[in-house]
């Protein structure tokens, strides 16, 4: 007979697994946040050395970061909007329609997803070079709305695919024009997965390092901010700006469970 | 009354179909070119024709001052995999190491999200997708400082001499973790950790609870469920979670960068260095194609191997 | 049996030699059909036999290959289901799951730019008993409002002809019953022609005026439920609308309005008017009689069984007690497997398997159907039609596109 700990152990092992592969995964976002706090005896933020709310209170207080934080989110807005609109009609052809080159076009949008980045930043930044391309803020939009356009297919095909042919079929018969029906059913069915590859899109333009570096020429995202400024000791207000934007993340995520939870909640 | 009757086989030729949906048929047969048109175009445009491009580049010779000329030097390649055989090494060795250490890691955090959170489960799942929104830079940065020599872990490490095992097996040295090889698999695995996660959980997720409780009826024991009906059903998440971790761990060289040294240099170093700081792009770009046939070779034998084709 | 289609005001809906081919599968073969006006038409037969497929085209979901569909006189084969003065209860019903029953049931008036529509939905809402279920969404309400919310929101528009698919194919029985009912007082209230296509035979007989008999893309047979079912015109309907009894009999001769039949020795009379095929003495018919016509008696008392009957020897092979009657399978010389459903009201206990049995019946009961076809025809029709088209039309039709 097993003692009761070890049951508990045997039943939970799996549970405390997950919660330390948790800890894992949040543990340097909480470094981050303690570290915005610090106030670092030289140039470089890795050693504790005393209380501060300076970077908080001051977070544009370094020179170009805000700059760059604001081109960064110009971008990341372009591009989500660019890859959304031409991922969700590619995704519907694809989910919708049998035609040749089906095929053809789902591996297409499948490879720049198997494609390590290095590669793709690359050849793309290769392209612009001898085709005299200036490099700056329209090559890195070109080849973030590239990446970003893969994902948003593959979410919004999920979605179309899951829906039911006979909504569409009904509203015709209700009377809607193949444009009403598009507008009142198609549309409002599909938002959820057209608004995660919106939203994948945003964060991963956001964050691109690789791709961008090869595409940038002069011009410093925040991310290649963050890179540079990694190398002559990185400012306390970059863990600011991190924090914030889990924060905000964090606020967004909680707040559309609790909009979603009140649509849901009007069932008595 | 009703009247009604199937005319026999030999009934006058039935009624002409009208004009009208023959044309809406022909302008519905183009539709989906219309809606593909702009996406594909940008895809052929900006990822197709230059992996097209890049292909014409590896075999160029020449220089930034004199221009580069296509002159079928396909001894770049021999030259490239020549010099930096053991970049490409130790990115596949890194690489596979870290994606073994996040199926670890991810399939019970996984596991737990699908069956066991219970109401905690969106709480849960927030957490793993909300680190996404502060720069993996800045996260990576903040492994220097949870691996400083002299920070709280390595003193840890240190005293229950973990770090003399780890010396002996080359991947730490001395009193070090930081610019080792095991902060950059530690780097890679905790990157890219949240991509074995999510496929992971949307396969589990998707399994029928009753199945375990079928499996217990049937005198399996937990352990015998998982490994015969729950893991099972979970392959294509495991597939799609390997593929995702592996394939842009492999090319990465953010973590190697930052968190190891020049010994621990990976492929990815050495094509933005080339390209970048060298100027030698005919390098650059074989060294990206033989990456990507790495790659591809490595992939196709392992869904060989898996038996699946849910790629996306 | 049949009659020529005749173009009349009155009628609803008019086919016209209407007919669908996927590739090389003939989904509906050219068909001729009139539905008079006001009146609650079925389409029944087993999946895949092409009812589906018919209603479709009549909706304008489906684009007809040959042939032409008339509403109300008009000629409307060329315009899209937008367009049709047609509307359509969808099996498993397609409530559009982000409006609620409110949004649901206005969609048709607010399409066709009618503002107000607070009162005819309030209405409407009363009409299926859902008044107080306005503002759920489609997966708050159980499968018995969803139904009734996918025929509110058809019935609204005030369609010259309702279109019902399968209506109540993911109803439970017992609802499936209530609901039948419903739907013929909603029918009777409103006097909308409803066209019901369904697999159910009891459904359609319950609520149809008339019944049209599919069978692998033609229509069998048509009439009313109570005529189809007395005098099925094949053995197809025969088996497929409720059990028969085929007893294959050799024609000895005719004697004033009966033909004298032979069958394994035993002599039975069947009423001239009652046999659909052409006779000749030495010829063979097919003596069909339903289970609950015939009497069952031991035969220690076959005595008692009255003169000029029709009566078969044999022995009980299974028996199973249902509540309201018994069904017996009997072995007989003239057939392996008669059916006899005898009312439970004084249960004689020597009937029991293995007790030879006589079987007797008023001949007048008895239809004779042409020998020359499928004597099994409609008995397993489902199976068959299934391995033909695995989920029906409707995905032979999605395929196609």
């Amino acid at each position: 007979m097993q003692t009761r700990p070890m049951r508990w152990l045997r039943k939970n092992v799996v549970v405390l697994a997950g919660v330390l592969a948790l800890g894992y995964l949040i543990l340097p976002n909480l470094v981050v946040l303690a570290f915005s706090f610090n106030k670092p005896k030289g140039r470089f933020n890795y050693t504790w050395n005393h209380f501060s709310t300076d970077a908080w209170q001051h977070p544009c207080g370094v020179a170009d970061m805000c700059g760059s934080l604001t081109l960064s989110l110009r971008l990341a807005v372009y591009a989500t909007i660019g890859a959304t609109v031409l991922g969700t009609m590619t995704a519907f052809a694809l989910a919708r329609y049998r035609f040749r080159g089906r095929a053809a076009t789902n591996m297409l949008i499948f490879l720049p997803m198997a494609m390590p980045e290095v590669v793709m930043g690359a050849s793309l930044g290769t392209l612009f070079l001898n085709m005299r391309i200036r490099f700056g803020f329209w090559t890195i939009l070109i080849a973030h709305t590239m990446f970003c356009l893969s994902f948003v297919v593959v979410a919004v095909k999920a979605r179309v695919m899951s829906m039911d042919p006979r909504l569409e079929q009904a509203a015709q018969d209700l009377y809607a024009t193949p444009a009403q029906t598009f507008l009142r059913i198609t549309l409002p069915l599909a938002a959820p997965g057209i608004a995660a590859g919106a939203l994948l899109s945003f964060a991963l333009s956001f964050d691109d390092y690789i791709i961008t570096s090869f595409n940038a020429g002069n011009t410093v995202t925040f991310p290649m901010f963050v890179w540079g400024s990694a190398q002559r000791g990185t400012p306390v207000q970059v863990n600011v700006i991190g924090t914030a934007m889990f924060v905000v993340a964090v606020l967004l995520v909680v707040a559309g469970q609790l909009v979603g939870g009140r649509r849901r909640g009007a069932r008595t | 009354m009703t009247a009604a009757t199937a005319p026999p086989p030999t009934s006058p030729a039935p009624a002409t179909v009208p004009a009208a949906p023959r044309r809406a048929a022909g302008r519905r047969r183009l539709t989906p070119y219309l809606l593909l048109l702009a996406g594909v175009a940008w895809l052929l445009v900006f990822f197709v024709a230059p992996m097209v491009y890049q292909a014409s580049t590896s075999v160029q010779t020449g220089s930034l001052d004199e221009g580069f000329k296509v002159t079928w030097h396909v001894a770049t390649y021999w030259d490239a995999l020549r010099e930096y055989w053991p970049h490409f090494l130790r990115s596949l060795l890194y690489s596979g190491i870290a994606t073994a250490a996040c199926l670890a890691i991810g399939y019970p955090l996984a596991y737990t999200i699908a069956f066991r959170a219970g109401r905690w489960r969106n709480v849960v799942l927030v957490l793993v997708i909300a680190p996404f929104f502060t720069s993996f830079l800045i996260r990576t940065l903040a492994w220097e400082t949870i691996l400083a020599d002299q920070g709280p872990v390595v003193s840890f490490l240190n005293t229950v001499h973990v770090l003399d095992v780890t010396s002996w097996l080359h991947i730490t040295q001395g009193d070090r973790v930081l610019a080792t090889p095991l902060a950059v698999v530690c780097g890679l695995t905790y990157n890219f950790l949240p991509f074995m996660i999510l496929p992971l959980y949307t396969s589990l997720e998707r399994i029928d609870g009753r199945l375990h409780e079928a499996s217990g009826d049937l005198y399996a024991t937990p352990f015998t469920t998982f490994r015969k009906v729950t893991f099972p059903l979970s392959l294509p998440g495991v597939v799609a979670g390997t593929l995702l971790t592996f394939i842009p761990a492999s090319g990465d060289y953010i973590n190697a960068e930052l968190l190891g040294s020049t010994n621990q240099k990976m492929i990815g170093n050495v094509i933005q260095s080339q390209f970048l700081r060298v100027l030698d792009y005919p390098t650059a770009a074989a060294l990206s194609f033989i990456l990507m046939a790495a790659i591809l070779a490595i992939v196709t034998v392992y869904i060989r191997r898996a038996g699946t084709e849910e790629l996306v | 049996m049949t009659t020529e289609p005749t173009a009349a005001p009155g009628d609803a809906v008019r086919l016209s030699a209407l007919s669908k081919t996927y590739g090389s599968f003939t989904a509906v073969h050219p068909l001729d059909l009139t539905v008079p006006a006001g009146s609650f038409f079925a389409l029944l037969g087993a999946s895949g036999c092409g009812k589906t497929t018919t209603l479709r085209m009549i909706a304008g979901l489906e684009d007809p290959t040959t042939g032409s569909v008339a509403l109300g006189g008009k000629d409307v084969t060329a315009l899209p289901p937008y367009k049709r003065p047609v509307n359509t209860v969808f099996q498993n019903y397609a409530l559009f799951p982000h409006l609620d029953v409110y949004e649901n049931v206005a969609f048709g008036l607010r399409r066709r730019g009618i503002k107000s529509v607070k009162q005819q939905v309030g209405d409407m809402l009363d009409l299926v008993q859902l008044g107080g279920m306005a503002r759920r969404k489609p997966h708050q309400l159980s499968g018995g409002q969803q139904q009734r919310v996918a025929v509110a929101r058809a019935l609204i528009n005030k369609p010259e002809v309702l279109l019902l698919d399968e209506p109540l194919g993911a109803l439970d029985l017992k609802l499936r019953r209530q609901m039948q009912l419903e739907l013929k007082r909603i029918q009777t209230e409103v006097g909308i022609t409803f066209i019901h296509v369904t697999h159910d035979q009891e459904e359609a007989m319950t609520m149809a005026d008339t019944v049209a008999v599919m069978n692998a893309g033609r229509v069998e047979q048509l009439g009313a439920p109570a005529d189809l079912y007395e005098n099925p015109g094949s053995t197809f309907v025969a088996n497929f609308l409720g059990t028969s009894n085929l007893i294959e009999a050799e024609v000895t001769g005719t004697s004033g309005g009966d033909i004298q039949l032979v069958a394994a020795g035993q002599r039975l009379t069947l009423p001239a008017a009652r046999c659909g095929a052409e006779v000749t003495t030495g010829g063979r018919v097919l003596a069909g009689v339903r289970p609950e016509k015939i009497a069952l008696v031991h035969r220690d008392d076959e005595d008692a069984i009255a003169e000029g009957r029709n009566r078969v020897p044999g022995r009980i092979v299974d028996s199973s007690f249902i509540g309201v009657s018994t069904q017996y399978v009997i072995d007989s010389p003239v057939c392996p497997e008669l059916e006899v459903f005898v009312p439970n009201v004084e249960r004689d206990g020597r009937l029991v398997p293995g007790a030879p049995v006589v079987l007797h019946w008023n001949p007048a009961h008895t239809f004779g159907l042409d020998a020359a076809q499928d004597i099994d025809a409609g008995l397993d029709a489902d199976a068959v039609e299934a391995a033909l088209s695995p989920d029906g039309a409707g995905t032979a039709a999605e395929a196609a596109v």
